[in-house]
């Protein structure tokens, strides 16, 4: 085949995964709001009988979030960038585009049955892993769906060389397959005992063994769902809309290869000043400080790229999205580390603190990015101008202020908690009770609340601006080659 | 070699598979050989407080209340001696929880009483003005699922040796031995409880999600 002539490329189940984004984004974000709101006026809790408590909806929240929205983007963009990477339409193959399509319907099962299931409190407790047995079961299997999609498109590709977003796709789908299986290892008590619920397993491990599986799996979830996958992302979409080649080859290797080598140790940060072994705790503390070496390797390797082309931040919004995300994944990753010292982290650790830095990588790194990368697939998918630029900067300003005002608040929360709960008075008495440290942050449950709002205010424009592309933008006739074409 | 690599999927794939897993092996292994051994006296929850783990698993409870008392004054002061591993061999899953929203819950058992509890969870600010915990009132009209928690207790005693009827250690015996165990158990804290329905319902035989709730609670020392 010849260069030029471009490749008719299949987008149905990247339409799909697009769709399912936008819809997990509202619901996940929702309910956040929501559950935001409940801290700061605890009233909100009886909204809806035992099913809308806090904690009946905060592990909705997180699984509506990593493996509604950002699972549904990060295969959404794979099915688009997959294809164009490797120069092969997934129509040429009959079998591939089957896979695809029960790929995204198994998918959707899966989370039809989390959120029922989470609602009505059937829980394993272990966090991002709450899901019971047979709905794990189920995941597995959607999971070696994608698995094949990704080998099968690599196996009949035309392009040999495999493109860097290719690298992180294939060790997000490697390492979640690893980390998940052995986290979720739990033996089904029904079919041991003969009675009981069918639905009801104890996990495999016990106690300190049991929590040092799960941070192994609970941080590199983040690594690989939050991290890898959305680097993937970047890696293709950044150049392709800034019409900018990658800074360096070298760095996105060092940076590629150094994140896979130290990534899986900083679990053990998660349980400094716990029962696990000292050694442990010193490696988990000190692998998550080299671990700001592949990161910012990453982060710099895009914000170079724009090197020379800054004014693109001024006419581009979607450039504004993605160098902010990089800046936010900067800001993360060195906010990470700090936590994972050992002085620094036996204050943060149980405080809101923890909930503030996860915020600033989700909202701004994983949010925005993700954001980004269906604005750029949009007029290419369907053939249409993106709806408005002026609404796309409106949300990019709203969004922005909400995630300032989530972390700001959280910060400081956390460090009042953590100062509060050790504060001694002049005889080495504690000096509050706990519920003092209670009180005393409702103020920052509010800013942090209002700031949840903002972002999902921003994430509404978003949906708006999509779905009035779709359906009454102007049509365009050649795909664009950089730039999104927007109308103002 | 990583040009070549990127030619090649399946060694790529390989070769990212062992950069991901070595720290697996070198981590976690060591540690599943010695980490797991009860503390003495430490011994497995009975069946009814299982059914209340369970309830306190199910409503999330330690998405705000920890359950790991690290090792430092101000901790030990507030919520006693700091924990050792061997206090979380019976612990599956572990409990340890990532934020304190509410205090930690580790040591409870030595520190609040039935009583406390049961008003905590029917209208937490009576007992803890300002609080923002919501109230649970749903735990006082469900039965809290025994036949489950039997199956849990039979299960781990089976797969993973957990020492029930041993000697000083809890009884399991059969189904119909562990029900009536359960109901004796779950009759001394009915005993201490306010609520008229609770206690109706177990005088016709039902245990409420509360009464094994503060089992499990109580257990925490």
């Amino acid at each position: 085949m010849q260069p030029s002539n471009a490749l008719n490329y299949d987008y149905s189940v990247a339409k799909y995964f697009m769709f399912t984004t936008i819809i997990f984004g509202i619901v996940g974000m929702g309910i956040g709001t929501l559950i935001a709101f409940q801290m700061a006026y605890p009233d909100l809790n009886y909204l809806a009988g035992e099913y809308g408590t806090f904690s009946r909806l905060r592990p909705l929240h997180t699984n509506g979030v990593v493996y509604g929205f950002m699972l549904s983007g990060i295969f959404a963009t794979w099915y688009y960038i997959g294809q164009r990477v490797l120069k092969v339409s997934m129509s040429e193959s009959k079998f591939l585009m089957f896979i695809g399509k029960l790929h995204f319907w198994l998918y959707v099962l899966v989370i039809a049955l989390a959120v029922v299931s989470l609602f009505a409190g059937l829980s394993t407790s272990k966090e991002y892993a709450e899901l019971e047995w047979p709905i794990d079961l189920l995941v597995v299997v959607v999971w070696v769906l994608w698995g094949i999609s990704i080998f099968g498109l690599i196996g009949i590709r035309r392009e040999k060389t495999l493109y860097i977003s290719l690298w992180y796709y294939i060790a997000t789908f490697l390492g979640v397959a690893m980390l998940y299986l052995f986290n979720n290892m739990e033996v089904p008590t029904r079919l041991v005992s003969g009675m009981g619920s069918w639905l009801h397993s104890v996990s495999m491990y016990a106690g300190s063994n049991d929590a040092l599986v799960q941070w192994w799996w609970g941080h590199n979830a983040v690594a690989f769902v939050f991290t890898v996958a959305i680097i993937a992302q970047i890696y293709y979409f950044l150049p392709k809309e800034s019409g900018q080649p990658i800074f360096s080859y070298k760095l996105s290797l060092f940076s590629f290869w150094g994140l896979m080598f130290v990534y899986l140790w900083a679990g053990g940060h998660h349980l400094i000043y716990s029962t696990v072994p000292d050694w442990m705790q010193t490696m988990g503390s000190i692998f998550s400080i080299v671990l700001i070496l592949p990161s910012w390797g990453s982060a710099i390797n895009m914000l170079l790229t724009m090197k020379g082309e800054w004014g693109q931040l001024r006419e581009n919004p979607l450039i504004k999205f993605m160098v902010l995300a990089s800046t936010f994944y900067m800001f993360s990753t060195l906010e990470g580390p700090i936590l994972s010292i050992k002085s620094v982290n036996a204050l943060a650790h149980f405080t809101d603190w923890i909930p503030g830095h996860v915020h600033d990588g989700t909202l701004g790194w994983v949010g925005f990015m993700t954001m980004a990368a269906l604005y750029h697939m949009t007029p290419r998918v369907f053939k249409r101008e993106l709806y408005s630029k002026s609404l796309m900067e409106a949300q990019f300003w709203i969004q922005t202020t909400g995630i300032v005002l989530y972390f700001a608040s959280m910060w400081i929360a956390g460090i009042t908690q953590g100062m509060m709960w050790r504060a001694t008075d002049e005889y080495g008495n504690l000096a509050y009770s706990f519920i003092d440290t209670v009180t005393v942050l409702i103020p920052y449950y509010w800013i942090r609340a209002i700031g949840g709002l903002l972002y999902l205010v921003g994430f509404f424009m978003f949906t708006y601006n999509i779905l009035k592309s779709i359906s009454s933008s102007k049509p365009i006739d050649r795909e664009p080659v950089s730039a999104s074409p927007m109308a103002a | 070699m990583f040009s070549w690599l990127e030619k090649n999927p399946f060694f790529f794939a390989v070769f990212v598979f062992i950069f991901i897993a070595y720290a697996g092996v070198v981590e976690i292994l060591p540690d599943f050989a010695d980490r797991a051994r009860p503390v003495e006296g430490k011994k497995p929850y009975t069946v009814l407080q299982l059914a209340g783990r369970q309830v306190y698993i199910n409503d999330s409870c330690n998405a705000c209340h920890s359950q790991l008392i690290r090792p430092f004054k101000s901790e030990t002061d507030r919520y006693g001696m700091y924990s050792i591993s061997g206090e979380y061999a019976y612990d599956r899953p572990f409990l340890w929880g990532s934020k304190r929203t509410g205090p930690d819950l580790w040591r409870v058992g030595n520190y609040r009483s039935t009583d406390w509890h049961e008003n905590h969870m029917k209208d937490p600010t009576s007992v803890v003005p300002g609080t923002i915990m919501p109230a649970y009132k749903h735990m006082f009209n469900k039965n809290a699922d025994i036949e489950t928690a039997y199956a849990e207790a039979f299960t781990i005693k089976k797969v993973f040796n957990v020492p029930y009827d041993a000697e000083n250690m809890p009884k399991l015996g059969s189904w119909d031995e562990a029900k009536a165990l359960a109901k004796e158990e779950a009759a001394a804290i009915v005993g201490q409880m306010k609520d008229q329905d609770v206690k109706d319902a177990f005088e016709r035989g039902e245990i409420r999600e509360i009464v094994a709730l503060i089992a499990y609670l109580n257990s925490l020392k």
